[in-house]
């Protein structure tokens, strides 16, 4: 990997940690597209809680702290932190895969 | 538009989920096929952006507001199978905030990773024939096609309410209120994802899977002597 990719990604992840940790708490709380359409339409109801519901950073709150903007903001720091994790073990995987059979199983194309 | 446990019945949470798994399974060997090394860490990078990105919720009319799904945006940047792992990947952390349902998680990649984002880079690569072979026109489709994408995204929960709804809703008021509100949170998509790919772009067109067939001399401005031939790549 060249040091300028390097670079990139460690840019874009500042503007995506910036984004997470100093925007998003100041974002629309209101419904959403579907929440707005199950309330007008009647099926808002039909909702049943989430399994995770109580879970440490249920609803975007991190469970002990106070603040509200403060917790979505570091609930939203982990979400980057996680899915940039989980992102790049679940590429980096498929990457080494593909290389495995390839000197063994060469065929003529 | 995240489902929620309870919208849909299990029946249809279970069909869409079996459909999801077979698509990721394509999507997962596709993308070890097509890989390389340097999208490693930029698709890690597109899952984390698409994560923060989908926290902004942006008003789109009296009380209601939308976010970016990012469906298209992560296909044009990444490819469109490992597009859709990253949505699947965002999808699964948001889980875990309790942020659509465990049981609606498969309707939910298939509403998001693929309706929405193949769905929408279907309609990129349409629009990319249509067009001149310019960088503005590869930031335009994406604009559109992702605007359009969520649409796309809408008429698949009104497909999945109409086989399983728990509650009987008359199948055309949802279809008509759905279609009509994700209309209006496409326009936001759509700038969204314009404005990305357009930094991208200007930054490193080169790292931008949804313009690699644009010349050499189209993605390198600053070098005017490079050689125009076209199809090089």
């Amino acid at each position: 990997m060249s040091s300028n990719i390097k670079l990139f990604v460690v840019g874009g992840l500042l503007v995506a940690v910036a984004l997470a940790l100093f925007v998003s708490p100041f974002a629309s709380s209101n419904p959403d597209g579907l929440e707005r359409v199950a309330d007008d339409r009647g099926f808002a109801a039909s909702e049943r809680d989430h399994a995770l519901k109580d879970g440490p950073v249920a609803d975007y709150s991190v469970r002990g702290v106070a603040n509200e903007r403060i917790g979505t903001g570091i609930a939203g720091l982990i979400g980057v932190i996680l899915t940039f994790g989980i992102g790049t073990l679940l590429f980096g995987v498929l990457r080494s895969v593909k290389r495995v059979p390839e000197p063994s199983s060469e065929k003529p194309a | 538009m995240h489902i929620p446990d309870g919208f849909i019945n299990a029946t249809t949470s279970l069909g869409a989920g079996a459909v999801t798994l077979g698509g990721l399974g394509v999507a997962v060997r596709r993308s070890a096929e097509t890989l390389e090394d340097r999208q490693v860490p930029l698709a890690g990078l597109v899952a984390a952006f698409v994560f923060a990105a989908q926290m902004l919720n942006f008003p789109v009319a009296a009380g209601t507001s939308g976010h970016l799904i990012g469906g298209v945006l992560a296909a044009v940047l990444v490819g469109p199978w490992a597009g859709a792992l990253c949505l699947a990947v965002v999808l699964i952390v948001q889980a875990l905030f309790a942020d659509g349902g465990l049981t609606a998680l498969g309707l939910n990649v298939l509403n998001l990773a693929f309706a929405a984002g193949l769905g929408g880079y279907l309609l990129f690569l349409g629009m990319r024939k249509v067009l001149p072979k310019t960088r503005s026109s590869v930031v335009l489709s994406a604009g559109v096609a992702s605007g359009l994408s969520v649409v796309l995204a809408a008429l698949a929960f009104v497909v999945e309410y109409a086989l399983g709804a728990s509650v009987a809703v008359p199948i055309g008021t949802v279809a008509g209120a759905m279609v009509g509100v994700h209309l209006l949170i496409g326009i936001g998509e759509g700038i969204i994802t314009a404005m990305t790919v357009s930094t991208v772009m200007s930054i490193r067109p080169d790292l931008v899977y949804g313009a690699r067939d644009l010349a050499p001399h189209t993605l390198r401005t600053s070098n005017p002597a490079a050689p125009a031939v076209e199809g090089l790549r």
